[in-house]
């Protein structure tokens, strides 16, 4: 089933210099429960894409549905739960309450506000933390209770804008793996924004390749590796093989501009 | 020094504190009184007339000889013309130009320590006086301020329509418009401590209304954009996120509010008669000359001023670490 589909999708920003080509004729329909990762160099469009999707932007030509909605419904909807690439904790609100706060605001009682909040924070492994000021984490742990706050309120979608981009490697692998197996027990839909090859080949179902000026996609690849990844699984031929395309895609886009 | 001595204390401690304590102190010491010692020279000069007056009241020669060939003489000429008498005389008069330091702190020790607090002789019974109006006007100021600002950052109408007003308000002297906002209360029947607290408002709200415009526009475009994905109404990211980010630009705000909202009531005092409060003893002090007054009084507004902001200060402390702003 299509959870989200584009049909020539564009996205113009006026500025001083003229228009900026966002988003060029973007076409591109996720299925639900894929992981789709966005990778491109910067100005591609692949964070543009996303907040299109969450109806942070609005495209200026072309449809696009989130849940068979307008993004804007599917946001009022709160069809989706946003990670940005900073954590944005409070510093005055404990893990736990920064966790219930989207709660609160969409009203759930107080009851299953707690119960949710210790569920997402099991699933990241930040079960002992709930009383801990931000402060108190490092900055991977952050980035884990930022990601519960997403999931807390269940929403079908995850949208992930370089939610590791500021961590180090050894940390992001960890993340990564983690990422992967919430990804499995949740079956949730994620669209994940990253500039890292290897980050976007182990996650993925479904890798789309953006390059700039005007942003495009350049290549579609459906990835052909299984649903259980071991972290090794990065030194097999067929993870290298889709890594090689990927690289590709992104020589051939940058060419081409 | 023996070396017992050295063998009492571990070497080095009490110097290394010693050190430390300069180091800490120094600076300020060296700057307050280097100020103190520029004031006592200052004295000499300004009380050079009233010194060789004194003097040739009492059949001491001076130059120039008569009081009214030195009129028009400056006060540094005069020194130099007859230094001795113009360094004698010049810092324990009972009417001075320029009252000493030690006089200032002797006036103030009287008012303050030695008359009883109920005393109309007291200096903190003025104080007292005084402080009313300044905090219900600085109440008053920060909360209108802090309303002021919540508009501007919601409506565009507002953003492009207050500041003007309120930068406009700021440029009008204040001594104008206070006996304006006297007389017009007065007239219609409202008077005591609120028609000062107005005045002291009318100061305060500014600053607090810049600081909360840069305050509640501190967060960020993503924790904005996260509350917009929440579907979070205006009122909800407004108290979950703005207000607790817009904290430390208020407190820095409401420093300066509080120093306003002191001088506004001390100049509210000035056009009712100047019955009580530390701008009648301003007013009084220059009415009767009494110099040593007026110096107390400054002082003692100044210490006010001083408290306000010490307090302000230790809640901000207390509260933004509290925040995990700090």
């Amino acid at each position: 089933m299509t959870t989200i589909s584009a049909q020539s999708l564009d996205l113009t920003f006026p500025s001083p210099d003229g228009p900026v080509h966002a988003l060029s004729d973007i076409s591109l329909d996720i299925n639900e429960g894929e992981f789709v990762s966005f990778i491109g160099p910067s100005g591609c469009g692949k964070t543009t894409f996303l907040r299109c999707v969450a109806a942070l932007e609005t495209p200026t030509g072309g449809t696009l549905t989130v849940n068979g909605m307008a993004p804007d419904d599917a946001r009022k909807a709160r069809a989706y739960g946003y990670v940005f690439q900073a954590a944005g904790l409070y510093p005055w609100r404990t893990i736990g309450r920064n966790v219930t706060l989207p709660l609160e605001i969409m009203g759930y009682s107080k009851a299953d506000r707690t119960k949710r909040m210790e569920d997402v924070l099991e699933l990241v492994e930040l079960g002992n933390f709930t009383n801990k000021y931000p402060w108190q984490l490092s900055g991977g742990m952050q980035q884990r209770a930022s990601i519960a706050r997403a999931l807390a309120f269940d929403a079908p979608i995850l949208l992930m804008d370089e939610p590791f981009g500021a961590l180090d490697e050894i940390v992001r692998d960890r993340l990564n793996e983690e990422l992967l197996s919430l990804w499995k027990r949740t079956n949730k839909t994620t669209l994940f924004v990253t500039h890292s090859i290897p980050e976007a080949v182990y996650l993925s179902t479904k890798i789309v390749v953006m390059s700039p000026r005007p942003g495009r996609i350049t290549d579609i690849i459906d990835s052909p590796l299984p649903k259980d990844r071991p972290l090794d699984i990065r030194d097999t031929p067929e993870f290298l093989a889709v890594a090689h395309r990927v690289r590709e895609g992104l020589r051939t886009g940058m060419e081409a501009a | 020094m023996t070396d017992a001595t050295f063998a009492a204390t571990p070497p080095g401690a009490t110097s290394r504190r010693l050190r430390e304590f300069a180091r800490n102190f120094g600076p300020v010491v060296t700057v307050i009184a280097a100020l103190i010692g520029l004031w006592y020279l200052a004295c000499i000069p300004m009380n050079a007339q009233n010194s060789l007056l004194l003097a040739e009241r009492e059949g001491i020669a001076v130059s120039p000889a008569t009081a009214a060939e030195r009129r028009d003489v400056g006060g540094i000429a005069l020194a130099f013309a007859t230094p001795d008498q113009a360094l004698a005389r010049a810092f324990d008069q009972d009417r001075p130009r320029l009252p000493t330091p030690h006089q200032v702190v002797t006036e103030l020790w009287d008012t303050i320590v030695g008359q009883k607090i109920t005393s109309k002789r007291s200096l903190v019974w003025h104080a007292g006086i005084t402080l009313a109006p300044t905090l219900l006007g600085f109440l008053i100021g920060s909360i209108a301020g802090i309303a002021l600002a919540v508009g501007i950052v919601h409506s565009r109408v507002m953003d492009l329509s207050v500041m003007p007003w309120a930068i406009a308000s700021q440029t009008i002297p204040i001594l104008a418009i206070a006996p304006m906002i006297i007389v017009v209360l007065n007239s219609i029947g409202i008077q005591g401590v609120l028609p000062k607290a107005i005045i002291s408002a009318y100061l305060s709200f500014f600053p607090v209304t810049v600081g909360m415009v840069k305050g509640l526009r501190a967060a960020s475009p993503s924790d904005l954009d996260l509350m917009r994905t929440w579907n979070a109404s205006g009122l909800r990211t407004l108290l979950s996120l703005r207000l607790p980010m817009s904290l430390p630009y208020l407190f820095a705000s409401l420093k300066i509010a509080v120093a306003a909202a002191l001088v506004g009531a001390i100049v509210g005092e000035l056009p009712t008669g100047a019955v009580s409060g530390l701008g009648a003893r301003l007013l009084a002090g220059s009415y009767y000359g009494q110099t040593v007054q007026i110096w107390s009084a400054l002082f003692g507004a100044a210490i006010v001023a001083a408290l306000l902001v010490a307090v302000i200060a230790a809640v901000e402390r207390f509260t933004l670490r509290r925040m995990g702003l700090a």
